[in-house]
């Protein structure tokens, strides 16, 4: 090969142009060559806060995403003379398309709102799909968190004010110790790989805490594997040493957290368990008092909380002037801990006693004796000025690994309480937030509708469709405690369902319980896949018509840009476009790409024209928001107010004249304000001069310590961050859970049904605790010995990726990863076809031995098996016949104790538990087919899209004559 | 002469595979030939890769590594590939130690494939031309790109900065010093290929550990317009 300095031919017109990648949701700025209209190449932005310069296997694929043939082409609704499932189209045009659309839903908003309910499989636009259904009228919305790691967010936010990923995460900079407990690979993904490094590089230790050895946990200087879903039981025993051996930040656990906060120990009062609130502090934020006591032991007697000179006594019994017994809410924690030995928890976790009082001895070590200190002055809500910032340098991280289980909530909180009692919080090297967070615990800046009149025809939704309740009042039940939303979120079943329950949807508007609907619309969700915990059902259930003949879901809409399993389904498709070819926002009104030091946002802008039909669905909810005269997008004379999605980004605001819109970059009229400021029609422009990101760094004094730092949090209200100032005190002991508690036990006036009383008893502690997942915990463990679990490959994004061919030749089918010793006990050899079988369902598949994973659990890739002739691959495609789907073996409802069917979730979050599942392994036999099971009919090729069998292509952008 | 090399270092390789596809975007329309795909749709799917990862385990468990393992043309100092070639069509280039290949030349006949202990040769089935890594000598010679951005695609792309990209007979590269201070090691030096790459072991973080992460700091750390320290306090 002779080296020719001219790489591109002069008659070739190449440029750059920058955007944001959404081949995940990491959501990384990418520099795109554009060489005669083509991709030619997609890197790293290196001017970017959130990849600096770096991409993944993914993003660097996103050529094959553009144009792959299983792209959506144009608008498609199923044939009159079609059965729903069968995959027969017929194009219509958009405007068509709008008619149907304008019409039916017309109709719903007209009569009963919640007849409608939007989902959605992503969940960075539901600043915008959430507005769309409010505006509506209907609470019926939520994205896929509820699937996902709601857990995680609920946990968290309800705890320390603030959750992992966007909205916080690990101070790897100037962490000392790293945990990362559980799978967490495919989220925030490249920052994480990037700091991992980095972290390494300075001679930082990293312990990975993990059922399987894989992803980041192969470069982890200690792998400690753990049973699955177990994880509750080791944060509390590790809680427990620390307690034990005074090895956590006393200090800030009586300044920063509601430690000493005094609670009513009388167990005859209807009080019985809550806060303390008489001391005198001025309101500022009027959902959320701040007047709790503290116990002075100097004038031994009860004062209001941050007394100056005072300090709490986080220990003993006292009594209030007025008789009433008292004890601090640390004491409570402290005897909840005492049973949670080591001892205890090694039965249970497979972790031996030893090793956990090391690694709490480690981690307490770390925290206190080699403590950070920056030199930043602040002044916390209380007005006391500090002359610097303390860190105690163990940072944390998990996602999915915790949350999938139906004691996840429980076992966040034991970890927020770990990380707390560490005193890492918003410290460096510890846990630091990221804009728009820290807020309350929980916050309130989204409330939920809390009764039926919420819900009227023609008028929006009197409230958020998702919220934070703080106690029984804020349900959104109706006079009898009945769920008032379609899954069931926000009820007594699942009352702090604050990301929906996705999970349910299908299978409840089928029952009519609580109500049928009419029209489902479901943008990028798989739900007839991957998105469900009973997908054969589900794929069932979509079907299934009424005594009349009717769908039982009458009408169902379908966005997406490929041809999913989910496709097949709609009666209705909107193609969607790719994310080159698109304008797209990472909004502060939602999940935005912060740093540690201060708010980011951006914007994704199109880099190529739409192919062929496809619009985007931001396009079509503002045309459809007109049309059916949303009144935020209507002027007064009723006439559509927002030409297109750009033209609505720019000038929405959330009220008006409030100055804030979706944007915070570049407001004002001369675009010289960030945050807040008036409409400014040039904001696009700055921000693809800007590498598409706006970022905003705070001063040093207010980047750490934000739960408390009076100049942050006054700030954060002026950029409406915040609505008050009020400090976000670490809830330790989360007097929300027993409010929920009370009322079961016959306070106040919602109550919940008879039926749900022990349930809501049970899990709505108010101390952190261990229970074995649900459905463990009811299996026949003799029968299902096994865990069995999922983890994403980080080239391979759910079922995003199938349809492209770079990343699927890394990934074109998965193995179930068994123990060696597991696998030769049942008898089963290394790449050898078995039978994975659980009480719901069983699964043909490959095995692969492996010393990566404990041998009490299997696992797998999640989302690589694809149904037969789905995402435009072949019939013979690897994906449908060597590859397979674990949630063939999940349900997505269990029997509760008292027999009754409940969704299998985490009583508290909604949660789907689907990492709770047990299950045992045979050999398949010799005569057996050799094919993954189960398979399902063919999906057969779209209008237009015929599969056509592609022995071979080579992509060569804008054509280049090659040799 | 210089030679210039990648150093992988397997103590921060997570296996996530963005040098892979990086690798095959940017080769695949660059000045090497099209990188073909075989089935991409169909059954058994496979392509043309410059750079692939293997991923594999050690021990037992629970005492298990995972291991991954990215693998390319070494560029050996001794390339067996190079003296098979009947057409020389393979040779390496005095300059830099790159090992290429004149796919004018080439026809097909995998000889120096089967001469490549490693493995990493890869017969185009659709070209039919004799494939590898360049080290994207069309990025790291194109003096129309700016200096920081003449790396090889899989270098800029890593996320944990595993791939350093350099000049081993300059000891004073950061490559060399890398190799030096961490027992940088080659793949089977009984070969006496002399390979140019080296590979990092898992390691304890050493002091140039320290450097590397104040390098990529450094080079990271791009100032932008929309910058605003300390607004709106």
């Amino acid at each position: 090969m002779t080296v020719d300095p001219v790489l591109v031919a002069p008659e070739h017109k190449e440029e750059i142009k920058s955007t944001t990648c959404y081949m995940c949701a990491c959501r990384c700025g990418i520099d795109v060559t554009i060489r005669d209209g083509q991709v030619r190449y997609i890197e790293g932005n290196p001017n970017h806060p959130l990849n600096q310069g770096v991409i993944c296997a993914k993003g660097a694929a996103g050529i094959m995403k553009q144009y792959s043939p299983a792209r959506l082409t144009q608008p498609l609704r199923r044939r009159k003379d079609s059965e729903r499932g069968q995959a027969h189209f017929e194009p219509i045009s958009w405007e068509e398309t709008y008619d149907i659309l304008e019409k039916r839903l017309s109709h719903i908003r007209a009569t009963d709102p919640k007849k409608f309910a939007l989902f959605t499989g992503r969940d960075q636009m539901q600043a915008l799909t959430g507005l769309f259904a409010r505006q509506f009228g209907t609470p019926n919305y939520a994205a896929h968190g509820g699937f996902c790691s709601v857990n995680m967010a609920a946990g968290m936010i309800y705890t320390i004010g603030g959750s992992f990923w966007e909205f916080g995460g690990p101070d790897l900079e100037q962490a000392k110790l790293f945990v990362m407990i559980g799978t967490a690979e495919d989220h925030h993904s490249n920052p994480m790989k990037v700091a991992l490094s980095k972290f390494k590089r300075r001679g930082g230790r990293f312990i990975s805490i993990n059922p399987v050895r894989t992803g980041y946990s192969a470069i982890a200087d200690e792998w400690i594997p753990i049973k699955p879903g177990t994880d509750g039981a080791l944060l509390l025993a590790l809680c427990h040493v620390l307690l034990r051996d005074k090895l956590f930040d006393e200090s800030f656990v009586r300044e920063y957290t509601n430690g000493g906060y005094l609670v009513n120990d009388d167990p005859q009062s209807p009080q019985f368990g809550l806060v303390i609130h008489n001391g005198i502090v001025p309101a500022v934020n009027p959902h959320r008092s701040h007047s709790q006591l503290w116990w002075d032991l100097t004038l031994n007697a009860a004062i209001s909380n941050h007394a100056p000179g005072c300090e709490p006594a986080l220990s003993g019994r006292y009594h209030l002037p007025d008789g009433t017994p008292v004890r601090p809410a640390f004491a409570l924690l402290q005897e909840r801990l005492e049973s949670y030995t080591p001892a205890w928890a090694e039965s249970i976790t497979g972790i031996s006693a030893q090793r956990i009082e090391a690694l709490a001895i480690e981690m307490g070590t770390v925290a206190l004796k080699q403590k950070i200190t920056l030199p930043i002055k602040w002044t916390d809500s209380w007005g006391k000025k500090h002359d610097s910032i303390t860190g105690n340098p163990v940072a944390f991280h998990a996602m999915r690994g915790l949350a999938a289980h139906s004691n996840g909530f429980q076992s966040i909180r034991s970890l927020s309480i770990l990380m707390s009692l560490l005193g890492t919080i918003d410290r460096p090297g510890g846990f630091r937030h990221k804009a728009p967070y820290p807020r309350g615990t929980p916050p309130v800046y989204a409330r939920n509708p809390m009764g039926p009149e919420a819900i009227k025809p023609n008028t929006p939704l009197a409230g958020a469709p998702l919220g934070f309740p703080s106690g029984p009042d804020e349900l959104f039940i109706d006079k009898e405690g009945q769920p008032l939303r379609l899954d069931k979120a926000f009820s007594w079943e699942y009352p702090l369902a604050i990301h929906g329950m996705m999970h349910n949807v299908i299978t409840n508007a089928c029952r009519g319980d609580p109500y049928t609907i009419d029209t489902l619309m479901i943008f990028m969700a798989n739900m007839a896949w991957n998105s469900s915990m009973n997908t054969t059902d589900a794929r069932q259930l979509l079907c299934e018509r009424d005594e009349k003949g009717e769908y039982k879901i009458p009408f169902l809409v379908v966005c997406d840009a490929f041809e999913s399993e989910m496709t097949a389904f709609a009666d209705l498709i909107l193609p969607d476009t790719t994310y080159l070819e698109r304008h797209d926002v990472m909004s502060m009104l939602d999940r935005p790409i912060s740093e540690f030091d201060g708010p980011v946002d951006s914007v994704r802008v199109p880099i190529l024209p739409p192919s062929a039909e496809c619009r985007p669905f931001q396009e079509v909810l503002i045309e459809l928001a007109g049309r059916l005269k949303f009144p935020a997008f209507v002027n007064d004379q009723g006439e559509r107010k927002f030409k297109n999605y750009p033209d609505f980004i720019v000038n929405f605001q959330t009220e008006p004249n409030s100055g804030q819109g979706f944007l915070i970059g570049w407001r004002g009229k001369d675009a010289d304000q960030s945050m807040v400021g008036a409409p400014n029609p040039d904001q696009w422009a700055q921000y693809e001069k800007n590498n598409c990101f706006y970022q905003h760094r705070l001063p040093l004094e207010q980047q750490y310590m934000r739960n408390w730092n009076q100049g942050y949090n006054q700030w954060a209200v002026t950029a409406k961050l915040r609505r008050y100032p009020d400090p976000v005190m670490i809830q330790l002991y989360a007097e929300v859970l027993q409010r929920f508690r009370l009322a079961a036990r016959g306070h106040g006036e919602r109550q919940p049904p008879e039926s749900l009383r022990e349930r809501i008893e049970t899990y709505f502690d108010p101390l952190p605790f261990y229970y074995e997942p649900l459905e463990s915990a009811t299996s026949d463990k003799q029968r299902y010995p096994l865990s069995a679990i999922t983890q994403r490959p980080m080239a391979m994004y759910h079922s995003w990726d199938s349809q492209n061919a770079w990343l699927r030749q890394i990934h074109a089918h998965n193995f179930l990863f068994v123990n060696t010793q597991t696998a030769l006990a049942a008898g089963i050899a290394d790449g050898q076809w078995m039978w994975v079988e659980s009480a719901h369902g069983k699964v043909r598949c490959l095995c692969r031995h492996s010393q990566s994973v404990e041998p009490g659990t299997v696992w797998t890739w999640n989302a690589i098996g694809k149904a037969q002739g789905a995402w435009h691959l072949a019939e013979n495609a690897n994906e449908s016949q060597k590859g397979f789907l674990l949630n063939h073996l999940l349900k997505d409802e269990i029997l509760d104790s008292r027999g009754r069917l409940m969704s299998n979730s985490d009583p508290i979050t909604g949660q789907a538990g689907w990492y709770d599942v047990k299950v045992s392994i045979r050999p398949a036999k010799a005569d057996e087919k050799e094919q993954s099971f189960p398979q399902f009919k063919s999906m057969a090729p779209l209008p237009g899209r015929p599969r056509i069998d592609i022995p071979s292509q080579a992509y060569v952008a804008g054509k280049v004559h090659k040799k | 002469m210089s030679q210039l090399a990648l150093v992988i270092d397997l103590n921060v390789c997570v296996g996530c595979q963005a040098c892979v596809t990086s690798c095959k975007q940017w080769n695949t329309s660059g000045q090497a030939v099209a990188l073909s795909d075989q089935n991409p749709y169909g059954a058994d799917p496979s392509g043309t890769f410059f750079n692939r990862v293997q991923t594999y385990e050690v021990g037992t468990f629970p005492e298990t590594d995972t291991i991954h393992f990215p693998k390319s043309c070494l560029h050996c100092e001794e390339p067996p590939c190079v003296p098979v070639c009947p057409t020389g069509a393979s040779y390496k280039r005095k300059d830099n130690g790159l090992v290429l290949i004149d796919y004018d030349k080439c026809i097909g006949c995998n000889y120096c494939a089967w001469a490549c202990p490693y493995g990493v040769r890869e017969l185009d089935e659709k070209e039919k031309v004799m494939t590898k890594c360049t080290l994207c000598v069309d990025r790291i010679e194109d003096l129309s790109l700016d200096e920081t951005q003449r790396k090889p695609a899989c270098v800029l792309a890593c996320p944990t900065n595993a791939r350093l990209f350099g000049d081993i007979h300059d000891p004073e590269s950061l490559v060399s010093q890398a190799i030096a201070q961490n027992e940088g090691y080659a793949l089977m030096p009984e070969w006496g290929t002399r390979p140019a790459n080296h590979y990092l072991p898992r390691r304890q973080a050493s002091a140039i550990d320290r450097l590397l992460s104040e390098t990529t700091e450094q080079q990271r750390r791009v100032k932008t317009p929309s910058d605003s320290e300390g607004q709106g306090s």
